[in-house]
């Protein structure tokens, strides 16, 4: 749910990133906060266990610049992926503006890949938004790492309904922007449409 | 529909900061701000300087959302109030309306009980003003500054 102030002339908008556990979403907003300016990112908070493992979310504060005259402003979430987390992911998902699914390109983590997303479309489902209505982007991130799946056969899988999506590494911060552009594309390209939140 | 959307225009910001300046005045606080619940700043009064706003809302609404979790696996309504109490500082975070929060932080010059009182009826003219902001949001004529934007617009914003 996207917040426009007419005074401040600020649009506010919610992006969550979603996938499998350790798939790269802290590692994601972590390389956006290493490489914005200090005066257009806030500080990224991460509710974190002693083990470096998401245990509600990462918060990131952004600042994209202006459109006639409003500021752009992008909260960027993560969500915490294992399994046994399902209660916050769902909480985590209330008031998104668009979604960036991060999938895990070894061959090992399919399963959990279409175990996420499935659980991604049951979660949104029960909040009335639908997946296919959500502006979202898909992320095939560890395209380093040996034994990957094809980015063809990811897409196949993960990406039937052809919404824009790229390879990365997060940890060297190949394709992290890219995708963090094309998702703020669609959420404005939906705020401008007159929809937003995926549900109407 | 899931949720409306929020949106702030000047005549009602102007009524919800002169309700977020009095409570600050009339609790003795020393911050107090208003947050959507997804963690979204509103408006905000007194010693705000050196606090991370930001973070601030986002983990109150973290917060909140978490309760509001347990709430429902206790097959409770929303808890509407949560108070912490501190060495130095205090937070007294109350739901308004199911809609936002509203958070007043204190210390020992005033007391939890006069905080209460005061965000009683902070929290009854807040709902209303929310109320008439939700009716203006959801009037199908109300304006918007997305209709005049252009693809262009969109991409401009990336070209640096
Ligand atoms: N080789 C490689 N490792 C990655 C990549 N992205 C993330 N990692 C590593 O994978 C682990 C889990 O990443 P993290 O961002 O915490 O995953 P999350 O559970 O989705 O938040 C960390 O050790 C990261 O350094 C990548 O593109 N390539
Ligand atoms: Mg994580």
């Amino acid at each position: 749910m996207s917040f426009i102030n007419y005074l401040s002339r600020e649009i506010n908008c919610k992006i969550v990133y979603y996938g499998p556990g350790l798939c790269g979403k802290t590692t994601n907003l972590q390389h956006i906060y290493n490489k914005t300016n200090p005066e257009a990112k806030g500080k990224m908070i991460s509710l974190a266990t002693e083990t470096e493992r998401t245990l509600f979310f990462d918060f990131l504060p952004l600042a994209l610049g202006e459109i006639r005259g409003f500021k752009t402003r992008f909260h960027l979430y993560t969500v915490p992926g294992q399994v046994f987390y399902d209660a916050s992911r769902k909480l985590i998902l209330k008031g998104v503006d668009g979604v960036v699914f991060v999938a895990d390109s070894q061959i090992a983590r399919m399963e959990a890949n279409i175990e996420s997303m499935e659980n991604l479309r049951t979660n949104l489902a029960e909040q009335g938004y639908s997946l296919d209505k959500l502006p979202h982007v898909i992320q095939y991130n560890k395209r380093d790492m040996p034994g990957i799946a094809s980015v063809e056969e990811l897409r196949q899988i993960l990406n039937p309904n052809g919404v824009p999506d790229f390879g990365a590494v997060a940890t060297t911060g190949e394709g992290v922007f890219e995708t963090l552009k094309a998702i703020a594309k669609l959420v404005l390209t939906e705020l401008k449409r007159g929809g937003g939140a995926g549900g109407r | 529909m899931a949720n409306p959307q929020m949106v702030m225009y000047e005549e009602e910001f102007n009524l919800i900061q002169g309700i977020v300046d009095r409570l600050v005045r009339e609790a003795n606080a020393q911050v107090v701000f208003i947050i959507d619940k997804n963690g979204q700043l509103i408006a905000a009064s007194g010693e705000t300087d050196q606090l991370d706003t930001t973070s601030l809302a986002s983990l109150t609404a973290g917060n909140i959302a978490a309760t509001g979790g347990i709430a429902k696996l206790l097959r409770e309504n929303e808890f509407t109030t949560q108070f912490h109490e501190g060495e130095r500082a205090n937070i007294h975070i109350q739901l308004v309306g199911n809609r936002v929060i509203l958070v007043v932080i204190f210390d020992n010059k005033t007391s939890l009980g006069l905080v209460r009182l005061r965000v009683k009826k902070a929290s009854e003219e807040l709902n209303g003003i929310f109320e008439q902001l939700l009716a203006k949001v959801q009037d199908p004529d109300h304006e918007t500054p997305f209709a005049e934007i252009t693809d262009d617009d969109i991409d401009n914003l990336f070209n640096d």
